[in-house]
């Protein structure tokens, strides 16, 4: 009590300016704009903040224990629930891992489905951002621009996989041959489905529009500029210190990309950009994600015009044991950079399995950037991160 | 004595439509926001109540919140809180008390006012009052910061929205809204023609005053919930909902009559039936407007609307002012 009353007395001598008491605003976890079931403290003066707390671990559903006692064909239908919006991509680095483990390679038929269908993932994540994001800015019409054009890709998913969020698609060693042919079907018929190519295409093209249609609505909007333009600017260094991947490290200026840099699928191959934000700002972080859906429709394009022809399943044993060792396979995924660290001390299942998720990492910069934020802003800089909470919290 | 009764008859008859009117435009409007915002974002909109087009849509929705539970904080200031709603809808029906829909002074006005002007915009900013009233009542920090939110913006926006409408009592010489009409009628073209800055000052700070998009700040629910109305529910929201789509009409309504002219439409004898059909039909315009931007623009920051309108909006006004009273003098 005494130190208070002396703590008080110190400042009232340092400053003469009346004093408030800030105001401790508790954001979420249930909030129309924290993306599910994240809890910002937030200690306000008036709209500006001068310290924020963020509080995760609401959605923790003990993913990398429960992979402790699956196999490995069930892991697959776990890892999907990480990052809902991209179920597809966050299954490509664990199959890979597991199977690197094995000795075994995808053919290449099944690694460039894999890689259409990682890419329609990424696009379909993307134009959620597109839609949550002018949204969360209070422009609700882009929304439905958005969220159309992500049916036609969900709708294409479906086709191939039978599911429109969890796939659950790949196998160790290739990927499932179609779900629509039914159990009967001789398995030298299974394949994508037929018309698959002409309607990816036709859908790209579509998409593409889109974009165009969204930049028009929202970058030629002075009042989204206003609200974005520097307005939660993210020095790389400070990015890349705090491990924030993926489009934001790259609208912070840093030309990173594991599509590039790794092997995890046969991108090499491919013709596609890599674009770059100037100032890390909001503003970066919106246009990188709608460049990076035309660069996917790129690569899709590319990929179907030249779907090599081979089994979609190389031989593996019928009960998969993967042999002792360890391996860490990233990849980049719709948030960032996702990683799976994989154990095996050759039973069913892995011993253990460390997931490293993109929003994770992207999140742990909220308190540094949000720190003299105005409440406004902490949602356009929130909604510009474009984090999962399943994909936080696991 | 008889003269007196038929005048206090009227006068009742006038009120009682006017309180009438204010839920069945707010209705209108509601429907109108519905269907139109759905068709501007590829949907169908209300689809099945009323069998067609889902015109009923509305009262179903009226029906609903009567019904439900009217639920008040623990820790809310009840008299106040219970008021608010009732002034926000206070605010509203005062204002078409003065709205000019006929010349003829009979049964064209409830009162025609020797200051209308003074009035309308004194009586709009009731209505914020009561949404201050809101915000704080409720306990609710959210509904705090938007309460206070409401009240930074009717002083940073009722300042352009009186300066706007000077320049076209200057022109008119007269603060009646009745003779504001006459004028235009007068003269055959609206002071839209002269005064469009003052009109658009005018819209803008409409805008704010009405707390929409792109001002709607005091709402916005992607980060205070729902603002100040986040913890009504029932009948109380109700009334904020109708009273937000009746509020879109009587500012239109003003707007329409100060600077398009009013009932009056060149080459038509505005003695006819057809005068309220022409207001309304140019109300209607001015409505759809802001149902456009609604559904078009992102919200503005508190502090950027602060600086459009101390910074620009209030320095054109002014200046429009000054423009319009020297050509006034001069010519």
């Amino acid at each position: 009590m005494e130190s208070t009353f002396a703590h008080h007395l110190s400042e009232a001598a340092v400053s003469v300016e009346l004093e408030t008491e800030g105001m401790t605003l508790n954001i979420g976890p249930q909030h129309p704009s924290t993306h599910g079931v994240l809890r910002l403290v937030a200690t306000v003066d008036g709209e500006r903040a001068t310290n924020v707390r963020p509080v995760i671990g609401y959605m923790h559903r003990g993913y990398e224990k429960l992979s402790e006692v699956r196999t490995y064909p069930q892991i697959i239908t776990i890892i999907n629930r990480i990052d809902w919006v991209s179920g597809f991509a966050n299954e490509v680095p664990f199959v890979v891992a597991a199977e690197r483990l094995m000795g075994v390679e995808a053919p290449p038929r099944a690694q460039w489905i894999r890689l259409v269908l990682t890419e329609m993932a990424r696009i379909s994540s993307h134009l959620v951002f597109m839609a949550s994001y002018p949204l969360e800015l209070g422009a609700a019409t882009p929304l439905f621009f958005a969220l159309r054009e992500r049916e036609r890709v969900l709708d294409l998913l479906e086709s191939v996989t039978g599911g429109r969020f969890h796939p659950n698609f790949n196998r160790l060693g290739g990927v499932k041959p179609v779900y629509a042919a039914g159990p009967t079907t001789k398995k030298a018929g299974m394949d994508i489905p037929s018309g698959f190519l002409a309607e990816t295409r036709d859908a790209m093209t579509k998409v593409l529009a889109t974009c165009d249609e969204i930049e028009n609505l929202v970058a030629g909007n002075e009042v989204f500029l206003a609200r974005t333009k520097d307005v939660g600017i993210m020095p790389v260094d400070v990015a890349a210190s705090y491990g924030v991947s993926g489009p934001n490290l790259r609208a912070s200026g840093a030309g990173f990309d594991l599509r590039k840099v790794s092997d995890y699928l046969p991108y090499s191959e491919f013709d596609f950009d890599i674009p770059v934000g100037r100032n890390g700002d909001c503003w970066d972080r919106w246009w990188v994600r709608l460049e990076e859906i035309r660069q996917s429709c790129r690569i899709i394009t590319q990929a179907i015009d030249g779907l090599p022809s081979s089994p979609l399943q190389a031989k593996v044993p019928r009960i998969i044991k993967v042999p002792a060792g360890e391996t860490y396979v990233r990849a980049e995924n719709p948030k960032g950079e996702m990683g799976y660290h994989l154990v095996s001390l050759g039973g069913l299942g892995p011993y253990r399995l460390k997931i490293r998720s993109a929003s994770f990492s992207n999140l742990s910069i909220l308190p540094w950037i949000l720190e003299e934020a105005l409440v406004p802003d902490f949602i356009a800089i929130m909604g510009s991160l474009d984090f999962v909470l399943g994909d936080v919290d696991r | 004595m008889s003269l007196e009764l038929t005048f206090w008859w009227l006068l009742a008859i006038k009120l009682a439509v006017a309180a009438a009117v204010v839920p069945v435009i707010g209705m209108v409007i509601g429907y109108a926001e519905m269907k139109l915002s759905a068709h501007m974002q590829s949907r169908v909109g209300p689809y099945f109540a009323g069998g067609r087009f889902g015109w009923a849509q509305l009262i179903a929705d009226g029906v609903k919140f009567i019904q439900k539970e009217d639920i008040i904080p623990e820790e809310a200031d009840r008299p106040v809180f219970k008021w608010a709603p009732a002034l926000v809808m206070l605010g509203t029906m005062a204002l078409l008390v003065i709205v000019p829909v006929h010349p003829s002074p009979r049964y064209g006005i409830v009162r025609d006012l020797e200051v209308g002007i003074f009035y309308a915009l004194a009586i709009s900013s009731v209505s914020t009052i009561g949404v201050l009233m809101a915000g704080w009542s409720s306990a609710n920090k959210y509904s705090m910061i938007g309460g206070l939110r409401a009240a930074g913006q009717l002083i940073a926006y009722e300042l352009p929205l009186v300066l706007a409408t000077v320049g076209v009592v200057i022109q008119a010489g007269t603060m009646s809204m009745q003779g504001i009409v006459s004028a235009q009628v007068a003269q055959g073209w609206p002071f839209v023609l002269t005064q469009f800055i003052g009109f658009a000052i005018f819209m803008i700070a409409t805008l704010a005053e009405l707390t929409r998009l792109p001002f709607d700040m005091p709402i916005a629910e992607s980060e205070l919930v729902m603002g100040y109305v986040t913890e009504y529910s029932g009948f109380r929201f109700l009334f904020f909902f109708l009273a937000e789509f009746a509020n879109m009409f009587s500012m239109s309504v003003i707007a329409a009559t100060l600077f398009l002219g009013g009932y009056g439409l060149w080459g038509i004898n505005p003695e006819t039936l057809l005068s309220p059909i022409i207001l309304f039909a140019k109300v209607g315009v001015l409505v759809f407007l802001m149902i456009w931007l609604r559904w078009t623009l992102p919200r503005l920051r508190e502090d950027q609307l602060q600086t459009l309108a101390w910074k620009w909006l209030i320095p054109i006004a002014i200046a429009n002012i000054i423009v319009t009273a020297v050509l006034k003098v001069v010519l």
